[in-house]
């Protein structure tokens, strides 16, 4: 894992890579949103405050997913009807990214995946609809509605002009769980399984006072 | 956290409606927190707690488990930091019961419901449950196992406190159906938007009060539960399984004692009887006396005859030689056959068995007093050859079959208390005419 460094182009402050295929990031300090170009960073904008720290995830949070270490590198974090939603960016020893979400202490893991058959269309998603990936069965069980909130670390594509997205939540019979984002076009498919938090092994972890 | 516990972090802020101080313990993870002094929704996400709603009661509740109590489940401390009273209507009758929001930041929430002092630990299921028929009823299936539908109900929200992660809504009603497989219970509750899966484990109120610490005892719970664990349950089918294993001892035992014991013949002999006419004659006459060794044991009197078309009356007595105690005893022998426009017909035998129980050892003879039709003179009529065999120690089968009844008892009265458990649960489904 190459560590790639460089300054930030808003105040000057040192900014380090952890994760080589990073093309977004944010300064520690200024809070600007920096993305690369070549070898320069730009600032392409400004992380607003972020709600109160509710996630027990945090940057460099680190754990072990079906037998490989992971460690946060970045996040996304939304609000949506039942409340904050953290999309945490991990990347494995192996160099990979996985997504860790933290929806109201529901947990999942899932990664980036191409979908083996064409996804409905916005119009067409709708609950009860089945989606296959591979041999993998889902029914849509929601639609949600999102605001993006902020950003912060690395990411592995370039976000940060969002405003509200649409999701549609893909589940079945076993503890599978998929994600469809609606904000790119085409959507893109995510496709994992929940977790329990003790089964991760998180360290480094927020501590919440009195817990 | 394995440093020692400082007291949870509260946050104290002020209902805007009314002043009143508002506590939030679910961290940021609360999206709605009730002021309980002026019966205020206010959403916890804004830092000024806008008033989403204010609510009417026409009663207070006490929660059981006072916010901001701890308790450990399943392993995990858990805080109570909000409490829904909720109503249903069955036949007119309305039904309200409590559902508490357990919170852990770190593992998130889960729920306690109480009706009626029975407790159920829910958690929100992220699988999906198949809901399906089987027959004309509803069933879910849900990892390997099959939930039977219970009742279907909307439930209402009437009373709120403490704090909620979603946006709760006095008033708001929901159709909710439940299935179940004791101790567990899914229950599925849909909305215009959505449908919420979640799994209720049946525990006692008793755990619950040792978990958080509670004072007194909890509330008996009264009547039978949806998913409360019949204390029938797998009983039913130990009580058989019991049964069987005692039965195979005693047919065992009962085969073994007829391999060793099986009839040793003590006497034997051979007579032959003339009746004469009119009764002039004394026809009985005793045997030579023979040992019957050993212990207490049932003696079998065989008497076989060549009586055809013909019968023959035997009184007989098996006396000890040296006390002289008798058991008398009597036997027809008759037999009869012949062919008539159905066919070929029989009508009983030429032989006759007497088990006499319980004989103790000794030395015995036997008295003989056999009897035929004194009218007739023919000698087919009035004579026959016949013999008496003593057998000691025959097999008897009442004690066996005593056996197999008294080891029915148990199985058969845990079948029935285990039957009037699930009517009583079944009684308030919405099938009632049956289980």
């Amino acid at each position: 894992m190459s560590r790639p460094a460089g300054n930030c182009p808003n105040c000057g402050a040192p900014v380090e890579f952890q994760f080589s295929s990073a093309v977004q990031t944010t300064c520690p300090y200024c809070h600007s949103i920096l993305v690369r170009q070549d070898v320069d960073l730009k600032k392409v904008g400004e992380v607003a405050d972020l709600p109160p720290e509710i996630s027990p995830i945090q940057l460099l949070t680190e754990g072990i997913y079906k037998s490989k270490s992971f460690r946060v590198v970045g996040r996304i974090i939304y609000q949506y009807e039942l409340g904050y939603w953290n999309e945490w960016h991990c990347i494995t020893h192996q160099g990979e990214s996985l997504w860790l979400s933290d929806a109201m202490a529901e947990y999942a893991v899932s990664a980036l995946v191409k979908p083996t058959k064409p996804l409905p269309d916005p119009g067409n998603a709708y609950r009860g609809a089945r989606v296959e990936w591979n041999s993998a069965s889902f029914e849509i069980t929601s639609i949600n509605r999102a605001r993006y909130l902020g950003v912060e670390g690395e990411l592995p594509f370039e976000y940060w002009d969002k405003s509200e997205m649409v999701f549609a939540d893909l589940r079945n019979g076993s503890a599978q769980f998929g994600t469809i984002d609606y904000s790119e076009s085409p959507p893109l498919l995510f496709i994992g399984e929940f977790v329990s938090f003790d089964s991760l092994g998180l360290r480094n972890i927020r501590e919440f006072e009195g817990w | 956290m394995t440093q020692p516990r400082p007291m949870p972090k509260v946050r104290s802020l002020a209902c805007p409606n009314c002043g009143g101080t508002v506590e939030v313990r679910g961290l940021g993870r609360t999206l709605t927190v009730v002021c309980i002094q002026c019966l205020s929704v206010l959403d916890a996400t804004t830092p000024s707690l806008q008033v989403i709603e204010q609510f009417r009661a026409k009663e207070r509740f006490r929660p059981l488990i006072p916010l901001g109590t701890r308790g450990k489940l399943d392993g995990v401390l858990y805080e109570a930091i909000g409490m829904q009273v909720r109503e249903m209507t069955a036949d007119g009758v309305a039904y309200h019961w409590s559902e508490y929001v357990l919170f852990n930041p770190y593992r998130g929430f889960r729920y306690l419901t109480e009706y009626n002092g029975h407790w159920n630990l829910v958690t929100v299921l992220q699988a999906l449950p198949l809901a399906t028929m089987r027959g004309t009823r509803p069933i879910a299936n849900f990892m390997g196992a099959t939930y039977r539908h219970f009742q279907d109900y909307q439930a209402a929200t009437i009373y709120v406190m403490g704090e909620f992660p979603w946006r709760v809504h006095v008033g708001e009603s929901v159709k909710c159906d439940d299935f179940i497989a004791p101790p567990r219970m899914l229950s599925r509750e849909q909305t215009d938007g959505e449908t919420v899966w979640s799994l209720g484990e049946y525990t006692p109120g008793a755990v619950i009060w040792k978990s958080f610490g509670l004072r007194g005892s909890p509330p008996s719970a009264a009547g039978v539960f949806a998913n409360q664990p019949s204390p029938a349950a797998g009983r039913v089918v130990t009580a058989w399984k019991r049964f069987l294993v005692w039965v195979a001892i005693l047919i065992f035992i009962q085969f073994t004692a007829m391999l060793f014991h099986a009839g040793a013949t003590v006497f034997s002999q051979r007579y032959s009887f003339t009746q004469q006419t009119a009764g002039t004659h004394e026809n009985s006459f005793v045997t030579g006396v023979f040992e019957l060794p050993g212990r207490i044991c049932d003696v079998e009197v065989k008497v076989n005859t060549d009586l055809d078309n013909n019968w023959a009356y035997f009184n007989l007595a098996l006396i000890n030689a040296d006390t002289s105690d008798a058991y008398d005893f009597s036997r027809q022998v008759s037999y009869y056959h012949g062919r008539d426009s159905d066919g070929v017909w029989t009508e009983g035998g030429s032989k006759a068995s007497v088990v006499l129980p319980s004989i103790p050892p000794g030395r015995y003879y036997l008295r003989v007093e056999p009897e035929m039709d004194t009218t007739a003179a023919r000698s087919a009529v009035n004579s026959m050859r016949y013999q008496i065999e003593v057998i000691r120690d025959v097999t008897t089968w009442p004690f066996f079959f005593i056996g197999v009844v008294l080891l029915l008892i148990p199985a058969i009265w845990t079948t029935i208390r285990s039957g009037s458990f699930e009517q009583k649960r079944w009684a308030e489904s919405d099938y009632s005419g049956g289980g």
